[in-house]
């Protein structure tokens, strides 16, 4: 029988959620890397007992954990992240030149077919690459060598690259996104990077349709569908049928179009999942209440689910890692919230129950569905 | 060689898996770099956690003490104290006190 494995980054650690293919009894352990930073946790596709984690603190920096039984024991792997050459400089808040700066791993992103090979996004952004389980990273260095790094600025977030999606039926091609630069695509295999934004429109940069530095949030895409990417931007919620060349926005009947996390039903390419926040001033759901909004139509068209999430005084957010789907049948959906609260529903959507309610602030969450 | 005792702060200790305390053995002059040198050798996952990967400058959050004295700023080839040299006292790597926005 199916079973999902939840893997949860928080403030102050890392927990595990486990259950088998029905999702109402859940087995929790944890913390793990008790009072660390863990930014990031996400399993090989192509070996689930493989595991990557991101550790960091502003004590004692990065660290990167690996597990090769499903997160029961853990080794710490190489945390060295060296840009390649000279590493120039990018834009600081006021508009001087600041030097790039490794700060911390924000996303890993496991090959699809090799357990070894992993994609790391950091901060100051950069792309690396590890082809040994993590014995080593390298820089992919087109990235910032596209010529717009000089002209890249950090959001209020610093300047992550925290989205990286490899195409599933061309593995030479992989999207990226950072904040605030916008989304970029190879193709590839990281060697060259192209800005992928025309459409999008961001009225808090000077030129608001600019070849970079719109803030990005989110990026997800359906594995039968390559070519259609969804994007929750700064504020919009975007769509491309063309790999990136050209986005529209599907924002809809949203109550507001601000929000962090988006993502694609599991078997339903049209069928999308954001949680809409106030503002990018007041960082929680509208009314507070906690509402994810559901599209069966590809955007333009949403709907609220709210059976099982509080729907008065709720006042938590729900950052861009934060949500995920499994692969079951009756596609499970999850999301954490900064109140600690991981949220799942059994049925796409249409019920919630929580899993766990008092974490620490939920930064990430991926599913791993296993045979 | 002399044999110098170190202490770690709680997060370093559980990544080293070693306890409160422990026992390096340092060969020529006893300073900063040379402990730091032995304790990463004898434990690489500590590389980058106490001094920056590439630069080898102290993180900023972390200090040296040792006998009473904050060492976190003199030059990190000066001869540690002999009470350091001599394992009479502890050399001491610190998660500086840095309360404030994250709870």
């Amino acid at each position: 029988m199916s079973k999902v494995r939840v893997l949860v980054g928080t403030r102050k650690g890392a927990f595990i959620l486990e259950s088998d293919g029905k999702r109402e009894k859940w087995d929790v352990s944890g913390p793990h890397f008790a009072g660390w930073e863990m930014y990031h946790l996400k399993g090989s596709p192509a070996d689930p007992n493989r595991i990557y984690a991101s550790q960091s603190s502003g004590w004692f920096g990065q660290l990167v954990q690996r597990s090769d039984d499903g997160g029961k024991t853990w080794t710490p792997v190489d945390n060295k992240f060296a840009y390649e050459g000279v590493p120039g400089t990018h834009q600081w808040y006021d508009g001087t030149p600041h030097p790039w700066e490794f700060k911390r791993v924000w996303h890993f992103e496991p090959s699809l077919t090799d357990p070894d090979t992993v994609y790391a996004g950091i901060e100051d952004a950069a792309i690396f690459k590890t082809t040994d389980g993590g014995k080593s990273w390298k820089e992919l260095p087109g990235l910032r060598g596209h010529g717009s790094g000089p002209r890249w600025q950090p959001g209020a977030g610093g300047m992550c690259l925290h989205t990286i999606v490899i195409d599933p039926s061309n593995h030479n091609r992989i999207y990226l996104a950072i904040s605030a630069a916008g989304a970029f695509r190879s193709d590839d295999a990281g060697q060259t990077w192209k800005p992928i934004n025309r459409g999008l429109v961001s009225n808090f940069i000077p030129e608001p349709t600019a070849e970079v530095g719109h803030c990005v949030h989110r990026i997800a895409l359906h594995k039968s569908r390559p070519n259609t990417l969804f994007m929750q931007k700064h504020w919009d919620v975007m769509r491309t049928d063309d790999g990136g060349e050209n986005w529209t926005e599907v924002s809809g009947n949203l109550p507001t179009d601000f929000g962090f996390c988006i993502d694609v039903h599991a078997h339903e390419p049209e069928t999308v999942y954001v949680v809409p926040i106030k503002s990018d001033s007041e960082h929680y759901p509208p009314d507070g209440k906690l509402r994810v909004y559901r599209s069966r139509s590809g955007g333009n068209e949403w709907e609220p689910l709210t059976k099982g999430l509080p729907q008065e005084n709720c006042y938590v957010d729900v950052l861009r890692e934060a949500m995920a789907v499994d692969q079951l049948d009756s596609c499970g959906v999850y999301f954490g919230t900064t109140g600690g609260q991981v949220y799942a529903s059994a049925n796409s959507g249409d019920t919630w129950n929580p899993i766990v309610r008092d974490l620490p602030a939920v930064l990430s969450i991926e599913v791993q569905t296993l045979q | 060689m002399s044999t110098i005792r170190v202490t770690l702060p709680a997060h370093l200790r559980t990544l080293a898996g070693v306890g409160s305390e422990l026992q390096l053995n340092v060969e020529g002059a006893v300073t900063i770099r040379s402990v730091l040198d032995a304790l990463e050798s004898a434990f690489p996952m500590l590389c980058g956690t106490i001094r920056d990967h590439g630069t080898l400058q102290r993180r900023p959050f972390v200090r040296f003490f040792a006998c009473e004295q904050d060492l976190s700023h003199d030059p990190v080839d000066s001869p540690l104290p002999k009470e350091v040299v001599s394992g009479k006292e502890p050399f001491m790597v610190i998660g500086a006190i840095a309360g404030g926005a994250l709870p």
